[in-house]
């Protein structure tokens, strides 16, 4: 197919421009002129320079929840990742087993966050809650609205259960579209298993996993609903992350000025990472 | 426009942006670009580095601002000059 290139195709965007305009683009210029003054009111604001961002950039609580918020991303990744994987390759390729797994799979990612957030805080309960009780009747102490590690790990717990199908959906569309070729030529060296693994399969995947990296560190990254039903980012400030943290801050105490300048901060890494993951893709996409 | 709140300094840091995105398009109708291989370790087309030039000064003022107490007259300096150096040689 022939591609032709026309600068008058651009007009076509227009609409979605002025959408993006919008929604996106003023509501950010807004965000912008928010961080650089003192508000009281709609008539009463006073110019306050950088100090926001300067305040903001040292301080502990904020730092603390962004510390949270990476180390919870990079944990939930480094779960999520090889276990999606694991499912991928276990689930079976063909046949009738293979439309039920997939639809087993593939139901988590269909009940909204409020919704796990909620069965998980009734299912850990120590009381009333299958998962809590049978922890605590093996005699593991384990109860989240008392203790942060426990809340912490029930808050990962609930994000790999909902989105490690996501990875391993992706992995399970991209083992399959791996050529029978292969694995022919594979039997015939008498690769070992973990050889077709990790000389076949797993480059193969590269692609897919960038993608499925990509969705799961920035959903990951704006967690918000499921530590907010659990615990409300409690016990103390433990499982309170980076978007809660804002939202308490301009919600709760109005505080629009610092929460703009930690909003703009929280956008530049957001922007950051998706930048190296397009650049990421883009290259994978020159070497093919 | 009142309720956007708007300062002197936050309409020119978008004004100059326009007027940079406006001078990159005519620039691009008048000399396309072509993609090469600078200091950075992937190619790139003017775009690109203006947009790696802008997100990386935003994080140079962002530093100044977090370690050091010195006037962000001088991040503004070496953004500036960071910026010319990478649309060159990047």
């Amino acid at each position: 197919m022939n591609k032709i290139t026309n600068n008058k195709a651009w007009w076509l965007v227009l609409p979605v421009f002025l959408l993006v305009a919008f929604s996106a683009i003023v509501p950010i210029m807004t965000v912008v002129n928010y961080s650089v003054q003192d508000i009281f009111d709609q008539n009463t604001a006073y110019f306050v320079g950088a100090e926001w961002y300067r305040e903001m950039l040292r301080s502990p609580r904020l730092l603390d929840s962004l510390l949270r918020q990476f180390s919870y991303s990079f944990s939930v990744l480094l779960i999520e990742v090889p276990l999606g994987i694991a499912v991928a390759l276990m689930m079976p390729a063909k046949g009738r087993m293979a439309s039920v797994s997939l639809i087993l799979v593939a139901i988590p990612l269909l009940i909204p966050w409020n919704v796990v957030g909620t069965i998980w805080q009734t299912f850990s309960r120590e009381d009333i809650g299958l998962f809590g009780w049978a922890v605590n009747s093996i005699g593991i102490d384990y109860n989240y609205a008392s203790n942060a590690s426990d809340a912490w790990f029930t808050v990962l717990l609930m994000d790999v259960w909902h989105w490690t199908s996501l990875i391993a959906l992706l992995c399970y569309s991209g083992l399959r579209a791996i050529p029978e070729a292969f694995y022919q030529a594979a039997r015939i060296d008498r690769a070992s298993s973990w050889a077709i693994f990790r000389y076949i399969q797993l480059p193969r995947l590269k692609s897919v996993l960038v993608i499925g990296v990509l969705l799961r560190f920035m959903d990951s990254f704006m967690i918000y609903t499921e530590p907010f039903v659990l615990t409300g980012g409690g016990p103390g400030n433990s499982t309170t992350f980076l978007s809660q943290a804002l939202t308490k801050m301009a919600i709760g105490q109005f505080d629009l000025g610092p929460a703009a300048a930690f909003s703009l901060i929280y956008y530049l890494i957001v922007l950051l990472v998706c930048y190296l993951f397009f650049t990421v893709i883009n290259l994978q996409d020159k070497a093919k | 426009m009142n309720w956007m709140a708007w300062t002197e300094l936050t309409a020119a840091f978008f004004s100059v942006i326009a007027v940079i995105l406006v001078c990159m398009t005519v620039y691009e109708i008048k000399v396309p670009c072509t993609e090469r291989k600078g200091f950075l370790p992937i190619s790139t087309t003017r775009g690109d580095r203006l947009f790696i030039g802008l997100l990386s000064s935003a994080y140079i003022h962002l530093a100044f601002l977090a370690f050091t107490e010195l006037s962000l007259m001088i991040a503004l300096a070496l953004s500036t000059i960071w910026l010319a150096v990478l649309l060159r040689w990047g």
